[in-house]
Formats: C-alpha cells, structure tokens, sequence
C-alpha cells in the first residue's frame, strides 16, 4: 500500500505546481506572453526570501508577507517596461526577451550567489511533522499547508477574477484590448495587474518550494518552468480549476513514475505532458468559449 | 482618369522581376578567399587558436540553423540542443563500434534529419509558446531517456574509445578542417534554401500565412523542411562537439544553454538575415574570450544585449548596417522594376501605423 | 476656421485633410469633416472605402499620417484612444466587438468604468432595450446579432459620451433588426448627444442623418444635408462614375456636390 502514500502526496504536491502555474496561465490568457522566465521567478522569489530573513530574522513562514508584495511590484514594472515593449513589436520579441530574461537572472543568479542548492528550513517543528493515517499512509504537515495555501490562493483568485472590478476588466482586455481601451480602458494597466498578481502567486509558490524542497540557480528552468507548463497544459488554459487538476495529475504521473523506478519521476510527467500536447493540446478541461 | 483605364495600365505584363545578380559574384570570391585563408590557419596557428575556432565553428553552424528556424519559419525552438546532443551521441555510438569519428559527423548528421521527423510530427501542429515549450520538453526528455543506458556513459558520459592515432597537432588540424566544412556546407545550404522556392513560400507566410497557403504554397512542407534541415545542422554540430571533445556527456551537450547561445547570436547578430547569424558569432566569441575569466559574465551581458537588440533593433547589428549602407553580401531577394524605368526602385517607406 | 453657418458656433469634432496609410495602402485622403453638436453626420461608402478607417482614426487606434482631429477645441491627434474615451468620444466598433466571456451586464459595468456624470446609467440602458434586464447575466457570446449591437451600443452609452461614433451598425443584422435599431437612435439623441455615423447601407443612413458625406477609395466625393442631395447625385458619388469630376487620386479633390451652399469646408 506504499503506493496509496506516493499517489495522495502526489495530489498534495499537485497544489503546489497549481500554484505555480497559476501566474503563469494569467500572463497567457491575458496578454498572450509566454513567460519563459517565469521559472525563474519563482526562484528569486526564494532567494529575495532567504536574504530577508536573514537580514529581519522573522518566521520562515510570515517572509511572504515581505517577498510577495515586492514581486508583486517587480511584476508590474517589468510589465509596464520591458514586456509591454516587446508585445509592442511581436509575440515572437516577448519569446525571445523572457527567454533573453530567463538566462540573465538564472546567470546572474550564479555569479552573486553561489551555485549550491538552498532551502529555506522551516522552524516550527510542528510543521516538519506527519501525522498518519492507518500504518502505510504519512503524511507530512507541511505538504498539506503548502495544498491548502494553493488551494485557497486559487479559490481567492478565481473570486477576484469573477467578481472583483479589475478581475472583470482582466478578463475584458483579455477578450478584446481594443475594445476596451474604446471604454476608456488603458489596457496597458490592467496588464500590468495581471503581471503582479502572476509574479506574486510565484514568489509565494518559490517560497512553499523551498521550504518543502531544496532550489538552487538553475531550478527556475530544470524543474519548475516545465512543471507549471505541464500544469497548465494538462489541465487546459481558461480555467483555475483546470491548473488545479493539472497540477494533480502531474504529480501523480510522477508518483506513478516514481513507483516503477525512483529515476524516472520526471521523466513520467513529461511522458504525460507531451502526450497532452500531441493528443489533446486544448487540456483536459477544455473551456469551450475561450481559448 | 476613370477606373477602367487605371486598371489597364497597372497590367502586369509592363513589369519586370529580376534576381539580384551582381552582389553574388564579388560575394563568391570574397567568401571563397575567406575559406582559403581559414583553410591555412592550422599552418600557421597552433591548436590553441584553431580549438577556439571550431568553437566558433560549431556556434556558426547552430545559429545559421536557428535563424533558419525562427528567422524564416517563425519556429522559435528552445530545443535545439536535442540535436546537439543526438549528434554528439550518434558519433559517440558509431564509434563504439568501430567507425571512425571523423567518419560517423556526416552519419550522424543524417541521423539527426531521421530523428527530427518523428519530433516534427509530435510538435507540428503548435503555435509558438506552445512550441517552444514542446521543444524543450521534448529535447529534456531525450536527455533523461539517454541517460538511462550505461553503456553510452549513463548520467555521467563516456569518452570516445577510438581515437585516431595521431599527434595533438595533426588531431587537432583534421579537426579545425571538417569543423570549416561543416559550416561553409552549412551556409551554403541555408543560402541556397532560402534564394530557391522554399525561400519564397517562408517569405510569403511571414507576410501574411493566409494568403500564402490559398495561393497553394505547401506551408507545412515547407516548416518540416525547415525543422529537419535545422536538425541535421545542429546535429552535424553536435557531432563536431564531441570530435572535438572527445569526450561525450549528457549535461554538458544536452544543455539548453546551446540553445542560449545559438539564440544570441542570431538575435544580436540579426535575425531574418542571412549575415546576422555570422555577425552575431564573430560578437559572440569575441565577448567570450574576453570575459572568459569571469563565469558566468559574458552571458549575462549577452542576454541583456540580445534583450535590448530584439526590442529595439529587430533586425540586429547587421539591420542596422543594411539599413544604412543597404548592402546585402548574400542576397535572396527580387528587384522589381517598373514600366520604362532604369533605375532600382528603392523600398517605399512604410508610412502610418496603428496607434495603441 | 468655420464661419457662422447656421450649424453652431463650434464644431464639437473637428477632421483636418486626414490621411491614413495601412502599410503602403493610402486608405484615407486628405478627408476633412465639422460635426456640430447634436447633428447625425453620416458617413457613406462602399467596401473599402475608407469609412470604418476614418471613424477609428478619430477614435484613436489608427494613427494618421497627415491631418488633424480637433475635439472641444483641443487637438487630440496624438492623444491614445482611451483618454479619448474618458473625455467624451465612445465608439461601437464595426462587428460589435462585446467582451464574449463576460455576461451582458459586466460589458456594461466595464463601459461604465471611466464614465464621465451624464443621464445614462445601466439602469437607463436597460429601460431603452426592454429584453436586457432579464438577459442580463448571460454571456454575450450566445447573444443574437441584433441583441449584441444593442448591447454595445448600451456600453458606450453608459459612458456618457458627448460624441458617440457608431460603425456599419447594420452589419451582419437583418433588416428588420437593424430598423428597429435606429428607431432608438432618436431617444439617445434626446439626451443631448452627438453622433457621428459610418453606414453602407444608404437609405437607412440618409433617413437619419442631418448631414451626410461620402467616401471614394479614402477622398470626399459628396457632402451636404440629405435634403440637398438627390438620389443620382448620391449614386454617382458612391461608385464614382463617369461624370464625375474629381482629379486623379493624391491631390487634394474637389467633392462632386456641395449640397447646402452655406455649409463652409475647412480651408
């Protein structure tokens, strides 16, 4: 029954690539940029919270409050400067710059902090701990805050999204920016929202990474970019929930994969991935009006 | 003047289309000179020198089929290094078994063309984010799948068990020779796709892919041209890696840092161009040396180059020459020459613009 | 400048020899128009002409390459579309073009978002289309054709424009819709706006319209009132037949017909 344990923490660990995905989806849907340095976000968002706490010494788990809001800002200012420069000439530039970007921050990453892996240690023992279920089945406290964080951070921006008037104006300029700006709307802005809510959502992600798992400079594209990718490929652009169901499978695919040979975690879920991608690249909860 | 005589005068018959002749033949000799004269280096340089020219070389080569790919085709990969590695591994395979390395390049090349079919048919139907991404899954994947065989080295690679049995010299000139082969063949190629057919319909879609596909341009013959050719040069790359390594592993020819450079390159050099891919090398290696010393410097530096390039001058370093000199060293184009005139008709400026 | 001619004593918009390239196509040539407040200015056409052009080089998201646009005075040829929005110029884009994913009553929620203090409320919108308020939380995209055009005039309107610009509202729409359509157009009106019109269809546009002007391949070839204009004179104005007197296309063309002989055309 081992397994039963690989498969929920894979579900469990599926919130956490939601989370990261989510910013990632956003940036896409909205302003049809694919943020090949998104990864790499998530990692500055780690690194910015090691130098806090170093420097204020506060909680591991309250540094959020600090990185995320700055993220936030970095977000909306690279938006509004260099992405929006590139989308200005074609969706070909932002490739080309974010990829561009991605280089230069995980290099810069390597130049000013050295190479080894980090990790963000959690102080408070109860959260280090599991609790059990039955004698097969462990679970560590940790994973499941880190999926109820995801979890509700979804829920809150789906409810922000629908509800809220600069969710509605997200999803308006995402539907037409031309339209919009003919009522009134400078789309330019609410792209610039929609960047601060994706680099938050990934700094906070960075942050649940590292105290779950260890990050160095090059994380951002090994292992995360493609993870949100895989995420929000699989479970289809449009929807949160979709990211959600993405982030799932994926990491059940990697439990499963994990099971067959501990070497081939990885590999299973870009097997999923691109089978997604060739079979049915519209994801699996495909929203029928938007694509 | 009424509608009806307008048109009677913009027939077609009264224009005229012609190839761009004169530029080709001084290019020709001027490139040929430049052959001959790389061609002596290894008389007159020691391998100190010629190393960091077939680096040069392989850098060249990668990013004449980047350009071809993104460039022309609109096909931003991220994935490259998939070939890189495959072409590495294929010499390495080969000369497991025997074959000499200097042998199993062209081999392992057309290995690499094969290899891109199957790929093309997992990644064809993508639109650009999306494609870059499957790329790069797809060339990661590859990476995990080799690494899985210890007899080609496992995680940690393998070196070459049978080389030539020659002075490092000697070793190192034969080297530097096919090493110049593989990207004037390169060059060559590209240039001759692009002033053929292919060059034509790849101009056509970037203009407008619509139009071109009614008109009955075969577009989706024309990309998997493009991706398998890219591939066979990156591979032929790759291949000349790991002769000149002698050393074959997975993390170092399989890294998506391959893909960074031959990126650079192109975008700083000038994308679209045909001479972009070799301006952008000459720059390349000229930061590296330079800042070789300092890590991890010169590609940061290069990345913001790039960033700052793909903005602001789309057309890179050699846009900006040809821009003001207008000159083009290999030129694909078509001169159109209107009723009873004599001279070029230059570009029309492009006037107005949307405004948002 | 305009003298007194018994439209006003301003031009509320104000066109300058506009001329706009798409690329290397000149769709608009030297075309100059005075919109005083309150009037219905049609614009005339066929495909190609250059109408749609003209009204979305005055709303802002085609930049001309010679020429002006005065509003209220102020120049606003350099000023982005959305502070044109804001200061008073709404525009129903050709097509349409609702927020498909958003329901009817968030497409007017986000029109109202920068609205200027005006009469015009949703709850307004939603008196002058009887059907809206009970269809309100539905998404636009499964609306009828007609049901979108009033759903997007709606969204300019709640913004409370001075000028509203409204594009080929016909199009795609069945004649019996597109009646009913510009039945309302008499109660906006009511409320003290100005409208400026680009229609294909040429009855529908000379019923409403006080001043109309048609365009040929991007140059003016009539203007006037449509009490002025007789039915030949439009048609031979529209597809720019024999007889008709303007100079080959680039110079600066004399419209075949100056319909009201006090109207003055910028000098």
């Amino acid at each position: 029954m081992a397994w039963v344990n690989d498969i929920i923490q894979g579900i469990l660990i599926g919130g956490l690539y939601a989370l990261f995905a989510c910013g990632l989806s956003l940036m896409f849907g909205v302003m049809k940029v694919v943020n090949l340095a998104h990864g790499d976000l998530a990692i500055i968002g780690g690194y910015i919270a090691v130098g806090v706490i170093t420097i204020t010494h506060i909680p591991v788990l309250w540094s959020f409050l600090i990185v995320v809001p700055l993220m936030a800002l970095l977000g909306y200012v690279l938006q509004r400067t260099v992405i929006q420069a590139s989308l200005d000439r074609s969706i070909l530039t932002t490739l080309l710059v974010t990829f561009g970007l991605s280089v230069v921050i995980e290099n810069g990453l390597l130049q000013f902090v050295n190479a080894d892996s980090h990790s963000l240690g959690v102080g408070n023992a109860i959260i280090t701990s599991s609790f059990s279920i039955g004698s097969q089945i462990i679970i560590p406290y940790l994973l499941l805050l880190i999926f109820a964080v995801a979890v509700v951070v979804l829920l809150g921006l789906q409810y922000f999204l629908s509800a809220s008037r600069y969710g509605r104006l997200i999803r308006a300029v995402a539907d037409d920016k031309e339209a919009a700006q003919l009522s009134g709307v400078d789309y330019r802005h609410v792209f610039g929202i929609a960047a601060a809510i994706a680099f938050g959502t990934v700094a906070l992600a960075g942050i649940a990474y590292g105290m779950y798992s260890q990050f160095s400079p090059t994380t951002g594209t090994d292992t995360i970019l493609l993870f949100a990718f895989a995420a929000v490929v699989i479970g289809g652009l449009g929807s949160l929930w979709g990211t959600l169901l993405g982030g799932v499978v994926l990491g059940v695919a990697q439990a499963i994969g994990a099971q067959i040979n501990s070497s081939d975690q990885l590999l299973a879920g870009y097997i999923v991935f691109l089978a997604v991608l060739v079979f049915r690249p519209q994801g699996l909860v495909a929203r029928g009006a938007q694509s | 003047m009424s509608v009806a005589t307008e048109t009677a005068a913009r027939s077609a018959g009264d224009y005229r289309v012609t190839r761009s002749r004169r530029n080709v033949a001084w290019t020709g000799l001027g490139a040929l000179v430049v052959v001959v004269v790389l061609a002596l280096f290894p008389y007159v340089f020691g391998p100190g020198t010629t190393t960091i020219m077939v680096q040069g070389f392989i850098i060249l080569t990668l990013a004449s089929m980047w350009n071809l790919l993104a460039g022309y085709a609109g096909l931003v990969s991220v994935g490259q290094q998939a070939f890189v590695g495959l072409g590495a591994y294929f010499v390495l395979i080969l000369n497991i078994h025997n074959l000499s390395m200097f042998t199993a390049l062209p081999i392992a090349a057309v290995g690499c063309g094969v290899a891109a079919l199957p790929m093309w048919w997992l990644v064809s139907r993508l639109r650009s984010g999306y494609f870059a991404i499957a790329t790069w899954v797809l060339a990661t994947t590859v990476l995990l799948i080799i690494e899985k065989f210890p007899s080609i080295g496992g995680g940690t690679g393998l070196s070459l068990p049978h080389t030539p049995n020659l002075s490092t010299a000697v070793l190192e000139a034969y080297t530097y020779w096919i090493g110049l082969a593989v990207t004037v063949v390169a060059l060559i190629a590209v240039y001759l796709l692009l002033r053929g057919r292919l060059g034509l319909v790849l101009t056509a879609v970037r203009d407008d892919e619509v139009a071109a596909r009614s008109s009955g341009a075969r577009v989706g013959l024309a990309r998997m041209l493009v991706f398998v050719v890219a591939g066979i040069g990156c591979g032929a790359a790759g291949a000349l890696l790991a002769v000149s390594q002698l050393i074959v592993q997975p993390s170092a020819v399989f890294s998506v840092q391959w893909t960074a450079e031959m990126a650079f390159a192109v975008i700083i050099g000038g994308l679209g161009t045909i001479e972009g891919p070799i301006l952008g090398t000459i720059v390349y290696m000229i930061l590296q040396q330079t800042l070789a010393s300092y890590n991890a410097w010169y590609l940061i530096i290069l990345g913001l180059v790039a960033m700052v390039i793909a903005i602001f001058a789309r057309r890179g370093l050699w846009g900006l020459v040809d821009d003001h000199l207008h000159v083009r060293l290999f030129p694909v184009g078509y001169w159109l020459w209107a009723p009873g005139s004599n001279g070029r008709r230059g570009v029309i400026p492009r006037r107005g613009g949307r405004h948002s | 400048m305009s003298e007194p001619n018994g439209r006003g004593d301003r031009a509320l918009l104000e066109v300058r020899d506009l001329t706009v390239h798409h690329g290397q196509l000149r769709a608009l040539d030297h075309v100059s128009l005075q919109v005083y407040p309150g009037e219905v200015y049609a614009i005339i056409g066929a495909n190609g002409a250059g109408k749609s052009t003209l009204l979305r080089t005055i709303a802002g998201l085609h930049h001309p390459t010679e020429g002006s646009i005065t509003y209220d005075g102020k120049d606003v040829t350099r000023v982005r579309p959305e502070r044109r929005a804001t200061g008073g110029i709404a525009m129903v884009p050709e097509g349409r073009r609702l927020f498909g994913s958003l329901t009817v009553e968030e497409n007017l929620q986000v029109g109202a978002t920068h609205a200027r203090k005006g009469p015009w409320t949703i709850e307004r919108v939603y008196e002058l289309f009887g059907w809206m308020k009970e269809r309100r939380n539905q998404r636009t995209a499964q609306l009828s054709g007609g049901e979108q055009q009033s759903v997007a005039i709606g969204r300019a309107l709640v913004a409370n424009p001075r000028v509203l610009l409204l594009d080929e509202l016909s199009l795609g729409l069945a004649p019996v819709v597109v009646q009913r359509i510009y039945a309302m157009l008499p109660e906006i009106l009511a409320a003290g706006l100005t409208v400026l019109l680009v229609e294909q269809d040429v009855s529908q546009a000379l019923r409403v319209a006080t001043h109309l002007q048609c365009l040929l391949e991007g140059h003016t070839t009539l203007e006037g009132r449509p009490s002025d204009v007789t039915p030949a004179q439009v048609e031979a104005a529209y597809f720019g037949l024999a007889g008709a007197a303007a100079g080959p296309p680039g110079e600066e063309s004399e419209p075949l017909w100056r319909g009201s002989t006090t109207s003055s055309r910028g000098s």
